[in-house]
């Protein structure tokens, strides 16, 4: 493992121009995460992990501060290559799974792909690996609306997975579904994040936080705490 | 990408169905549109080149009896001879003095009524007539007013049927006339007459031994071509002043004749058919516009519908040409397809309407090519502003939008 941290963040704030004036969402965040980690961001609603959390998923910039990934700042790069690190260096999960309900389980899980220009029978190829690795290989023809919820979660993990990204961001994974389920998704995590890959997470439930090896608490827009709560897994 | 613009397509079926219909009926009424407007310009092109090219009619002046004036044509002002100087002028490449009128003609048990023209060899060159068997009569026939005949096609069938006229005996007003030669088939003049229902014979012959006259030698009409179109001009006022000298008017007086220049009135009737044609294409043109912002609406609704989908797509690295190029496809799939569909359904109706009415139609490639291009540029176009807008929006605020 390199030494560079996967996320460095100095100085960093946000804030939305609002019709009830300026609004800061964030204000003055440090954070540097290392390659391996598993963190939990958490906090209430309002707090600021949402755009912490596009932020580090270059979808939305900050106002001011650096945030460099992998070593290079974010700030200086066009929208072309923040979607280019998007496509290959990041995996995104969402609370509401966010498949592209007119296709095939397996077409989902190939999108990245397309971007990647890569070949339709490889596309196809690594797709299924993937969906075998999360346990669904023989739903691939399946539409997602023929198929549970954690199920869906699942498909939408193969996905952020499929490029083998560096960096594993996860909004709320859990937040739909029932808890033996968030369990069951929560397990798949533990095991990815002991494959190697970083895993930021956001929650509000501290049963799920618990799987992380730090907590990072907002309030406010502000980091208010961040401590280790478990050591990391040799 | 391909599969994937086809699949969006077919997610919404009836409404891909309905914006393509835009571009069908667009294309289809430019291309049917185009081919009746240049079936008519060839019509046209076909009835003028059939009269002649070049051509000026000679009209003598009008005369005056009692305070009766007879108008254009009514008295005997020109001579063959006129007709002959005017034949030396340069430009001219020949004067046909023409005596008109008609007759009832005779062959064994057969009669008929039919346009008899007295004129000269002359007249044949002018017209553009070809004999297609058997032989012109010469300069020779007219001086000596022989007794022969060229005959028209139709005229030729209801006297003589399947027989071979060249060589026969007809008899025009009891005189007895041989046959020398059939003339080509000329088809409907402008007027609407069948000119192949006619009969030409010597000038000379005519005046003297078919209609008789009081003035013999003397014409009312002479027919005057000139070599080319662009010395019609110079060759009007070349006739004008020979004529004028000729017949000792002086400055100032009236002239005793009227020039009229045929290939003008053809023209403007090409150019009005021209005009007609174009304006066809232009009304089709609009439809082909309206097809054009239908399928603009439709990305656009497409577009704001799927504001999700592109959040999606944006978060897991489409770049904003993947987008772009996802939404400008379906577009020009909608078009290229409608195109398409567009030209074999007007295709279809150019030939339906040429069935069904005998108008006289013609697809050319050039049109076809004009209105698939056209048609695919606007599908372009109007697809372009809704992509772009696609691509343009903001990976958070897409991915917000419920």
């Amino acid at each position: 493992m390199t030494n560079t941290a996967v996320i460095r963040i100095e100085g960093l704030s946000k804030s939305y121009q609002t019709s009830a004036g300026l609004f800061p969402a964030l204000n003055d965040v440090n954070l540097t995460i290392m390659p391996g980690e598993f963190v939990a961001v958490m906090g209430p609603s309002g707090s600021g992990k949402s755009t912490f959390m596009n932020i580090l998923g270059c979808l939305d910039a900050p106002t001011v501060g650096s945030y460099a990934l992998d070593g290079r700042p974010v700030a200086s790069l066009d929208r072309d290559e923040l979607a280019l690190l998007r496509n290959r260096t990041i995996g995104f999960v969402f609370q509401g799974f966010n498949l592209l309900q007119r296709m095939s389980l397996r077409d989902n899980v190939a999108l990245p792909l397309i971007y990647s220009g890569i070949e339709l029978a490889e596309r196809q190829k690594r797709a299924d690996e993937m969906l075998a690795k999360v346990g669904l290989s023989d739903k691939a023809d399946s539409l997602p609306n023929q198929i549970s919820g954690g199920q869906q979660q699942r498909v939408a993990i193969a996905r952020a997975l499929i490029n083998k990204p560096r960096l594993l961001l996860a909004d709320e994974p859990t937040g739909n579904l029932d808890s033996r389920t968030g369990e069951e998704i929560m397990a798949l995590f533990d095991a990815l994040n002991s494959e190697g890959i970083t895993i930021v997470l956001v929650t509000h439930e501290a049963d799920i936080a618990r799987h992380a090896q730090r907590q990072v608490h907002f309030h406010d827009g502000r980091i208010i705490s961040d401590e280790l709560t478990r050591e990391i897994a040799a | 990408m391909l599969g994937e613009a086809w699949r969006a397509m077919g997610a919404n079926r009836m409404r891909t169905i309905l914006t393509m219909l835009g571009m069908v009926i667009g294309v289809g009424a430019v291309v049917l549109m185009m081919s009746i407007g240049q079936g008519a310009q060839y019509a046209i092109k076909q009835t003028i080149s059939a009269m002649g090219s070049n051509l000026f009619i000679l009209l003598s002046g009008s005369t005056s009896a009692g305070g009766v004036r007879s108008g254009h044509g009514g008295g005997y002002t020109l001579t063959i001879s006129d007709a002959d100087a005017i034949a030396e002028l340069p430009g001219v490449q020949a004067a046909a003095p023409i005596h008109p009128g008609s007759a009832q003609v005779v062959y064994g048990p057969n009669n008929w009524n039919t346009s008899v023209i007295g004129s000269t060899p002359a007249y044949l060159d002018a017209r553009a007539w070809p004999v297609v068997s058997g032989s012109a009569f010469t300069a020779s026939d007219v001086r000596s007013a022989t007794r022969v005949a060229l005959i028209g096609q139709t005229t030729a069938q209801n006297l003589f049927g399947d027989e071979d006229p060249v060589g026969k005996t007809l008899r025009i007003r009891q005189s007895p006339f041989t046959v020398l030669g059939v003339l080509a088939l000329k088809g409907q003049g402008m007027d609407g007459r069948d000119q192949d229902d006619s009969i030409i014979i010597p000038i000379t012959t005519a005046q003297r031994n078919v209609f008789g006259t009081q003035f013999p030698g003397s014409v009312r009409m002479v027919m005057v071509q000139t070599t080319t179109q662009e010395v019609m001009p110079e060759a009007e006022l070349s006739m004008t002043a020979l004529l004028r000298q000729r017949h000792r008017i002086r400055e100032g007086q009236d002239s005793d004749f009227s020039l009229r220049n045929l290939t003008a009135v053809a023209d403007s009737a090409a150019e009005s058919t021209r005009v007609m044609s174009l304006l066809l294409g232009a009304i089709a043109s609009v439809s082909l516009l309206v097809g054009g912002i239908g399928i603009m609406n439709i990305m656009l609704v497409s577009v704001t519908e799927r504001t999700r989908e592109i959040g999606i797509r944006m978060a897991i690295g489409a770049r904003e040409r993947d987008i772009l190029l996802q939404f400008l496809l379906e577009a020009i799939i909608i078009s290229v397809v409608g195109c398409f569909i567009g030209l074999l359904l007007g295709i279809g109706g150019a030939l339906l309407t040429h069935t069904l009415t005998g108008t006289m139609v013609i697809i050319s490639g050039s049109s076809v090519l004009v209105a698939f291009s056209v048609a695919a540029t606007v599908g372009i176009f109007f697809g372009y502003y809704p992509a772009r807008k696609a691509a343009r929006l903001d990976p958070i605020e897409a991915l917000r939008y419920q």
